[in-house]
């Protein structure tokens, strides 16, 4: 690799990193975006600019179907459906790095890396570690995918001697790697790749569809790394470097939406966790009474408010109500009353999903607050209108040792005066716990869908 | 004036012999370290520093864009196009430029979906 490349390369690296750097705040995170596509070009043209590229014809044709299929999809993608774009985004990451593996073993003398069956060890260890990084990548993100979306049913998929199986294919999947690096025999290369198809299909069909916003971030990670994985094949930096980035940012990501939930990893990854199996084990019957109200008291108590927290969640997304949730946000604060909006780190099935709906919806993003941030202002707030979220506003999970969610961090709605919560009908959350808050006096029960109740509450606001 | 632009330019001169034992320093680094296997330890050094930069910057981002985060770092990740640029280089047709050729679309896919997606989230964000 010349001086030159080596530079260009790492400019590119340094623009990647400030790309990040930039998303430490709104105002500064378009310019981030724009010196990542910087850093992309960059990275692109100097590969071109290689002497061993000269199928310029070939390779324009490709990147310009891959690059308006991107495109038109990114152009058109609804943003409540972001997480599941986002997983097969993921996939796409891991299918390349099993091609560009593939290719480097038939073809090792355009990777300076040796002669077809006279691959040096160092790079037959580095070549199939980031084959299998990016196959697991792949058929994972694809359950994920198909999880998000409704393909595949969003319970966990659980049976008997399941991690047993993972194990024995994990190992078997090292033996295959350790045979390999000796024989450089090309069965031996599919193989490893079969087996990482199975293994990530394993891995996630056992996880349910609320744990996903942890798993779409480890899967982020593992591109990450497989990225990373063929930067070691090729001796190139950038590859490193970028993927390290990748890596260590969605393994940040699976950290603190874990320790939103307050379960350990390898708790989520067991899986089994939520579902319908988890709503009956709990089973006690619940003979006790929730107040229910209608959108005419709500709306009347809450234009005589001074103070409202509106705390959002999944049901939201799935209503598509954060356009009215706004309009109802607007006319109250017209009435004279102070809207804020509360973020559990782990509402919606991805980190931060929350925010951009909200900001799809025009609300501005200094009006919402993370947990930290507003948790203490409960207190002083005159009502608290939950939409959409459920097991992050259950009080049980501080008082009560005994529950699922004994421990997870809590937006403290209770503490407010007056409590709506917006439901479609009685069933307990994802964790399967009867949530406490809906038999507390100071709470009144919206029932219906979450679009719907704030529509009629607009009407009554507007009389 | 005068002594400022001579220190200038002796400073620059001094700049220049230090770039220069530099890179000689450099080469011979190069020269010692031959073939691949040493670039495994080099590799694994940038790819631990590389973690420790990135721990850093992604812990400063603010949570509520950790949605674009997501988004921008699966279009970085696609830089793995770079090899697949390498492997569909060769003119000759053969079964590992093919490879090259389906891995630089799948990349790109992702560069332009990963970018789009985030600008228009970014978009969205705004002030009261």
């Amino acid at each position: 690799m010349s001086n030159l490349t080596t530079a260009a390369y790492l400019i590119s690296s340094v623009l990647f990193i400030l790309s990040l750097r930039g998303l430490s705040h709104p105002s500064t995170a378009r310019r981030g975006n724009f010196l990542g596509i910087l850093g992309m070009t960059i990275a692109i043209v100097t590969t071109l600019a290689n002497p061993g590229v000269l199928s310029y014809k070939e390779i324009g044709i490709a990147f310009l179907i891959g690059g308006l299929i991107g495109t038109s999809i990114a152009v058109r993608i609804q943003m409540t459906a972001l997480p599941q774009l986002v997983a097969a985004f993921h996939s796409l990451v891991g299918l390349a790095a099993v091609f560009v593996a593939a290719s480097a073993y038939y073809n090792p003398s355009a990777f300076n890396i040796g002669n077809v069956g006279a691959i040096p060890m160092g790079s037959l260890i580095e070549m199939s570690i980031g084959t299998a990084i990016g196959a697991v990548t792949f058929t994972g993100s694809i359950i994920a995918f198909g999880k998000l979306q409704g393909f595949v049913s969003g319970n966990p998929l659980v049976f008997k001697g399941q991690h047993f199986l993972n194990l024995l294919l994990g190992l078997g999947i090292i033996a295959l790697i350790v045979k390999f690096c000796i024989d450089q025999n090309q069965e031996l290369f599919w193989l490893i790749v079969a087996a990482s198809f199975v293994i990530g299909v394993l891995l996630i069909v056992p996880i349910g569809g609320a744990d996903m916003p942890v798993i779409v971030s480890m899967l982020n990670s593992y591109s990450g790394w497989a990225a990373a994985g063929i930067g070691f094949t090729l001796s190139n930096n950038l590859l490193i470097i970028t993927g390290a980035l990748v890596g260590s940012s969605g393994a940040i990501l699976s950290y603190i939406m874990c320790k939103g939930m307050n379960r350990s990893f390898l708790n989520v990854l067991l899986g089994g966790f939520g579902g319908e199996q988890a709503a009956s084990a709990d089973g006690v019957k619940d003979d006790r009474q929730a107040k229910q109200g209608n959108a005419a008291d709500a709306a009347f108590m809450m234009k005589n408010s001074k103070t409202i927290i509106i705390v959002p969640g999944y049901g939201m997304a799935v209503a598509q109500a954060q356009h009215a949730l706004r309009e109802m946000g607007d006319l109250l604060k017209a009435a004279g009353a102070e809207v804020r909006y509360a973020i559990h780190p782990v509402a919606g099935r991805m980190p931060g999903h929350m925010n951009v709906l909200l900001a799809e919806a025009n609300v501005p993003y200094d009006e919402v607050l993370e947990l930290d941030e507003i948790n203490r202002d409960f207190s002083e707030t005159d009502v608290a209108f939950v939409i959409g979220a459920n097991d992050v506003t259950n009080p049980a999970a501080k008082t009560d040792k005994t529950s699922a969610i004994y421990g997870m961090p809590i937006l403290d709605v209770e503490n407010a005066g007056q409590v709506f919560f917006v439901k479609r009908g009685m069933a307990s959350g994802y964790a399967g716990v009867q949530n406490e808050l809906f038999f507390r006096d100071n709470t009144l029960m919206l029932f219906g869908d979450a679009k719907k109740v704030c529509e009629d509450i607009i009407k009554g606001l507007e009389n | 004036m005068s002594e400022i632009s001579n220190q200038l330019e002796n400073l620059s001169y001094k700049a220049q012999q230090i770039a220069n034992e530099a890179s000689q320093l450099a080469s011979s680094v190069v020269d010692t370290s031959g073939g691949h296997s040493d670039f495994i330890i080099f590799g694994i050094t940038v790819l631990v520093l590389a973690c420790f930069v990135g721990y850093y910057v992604v812990w400063s981002v603010t949570p509520a864009l950790h949605s674009p985060l997501m988004g921008v770092t699966n279009a970085i990740s696609s830089v793995i196009i770079v090899g697949a640029l390498l492997a569909a280089g060769p003119i000759d047709s053969t079964i590992s430029k093919y490879f090259g050729l389906v891995a630089v679309g799948l990349a790109a896919v992702n560069i332009f979906g990963g970018f789009v997606v985030t600008n228009r989230m970014l978009s969205m964000f705004k002030k009261k």
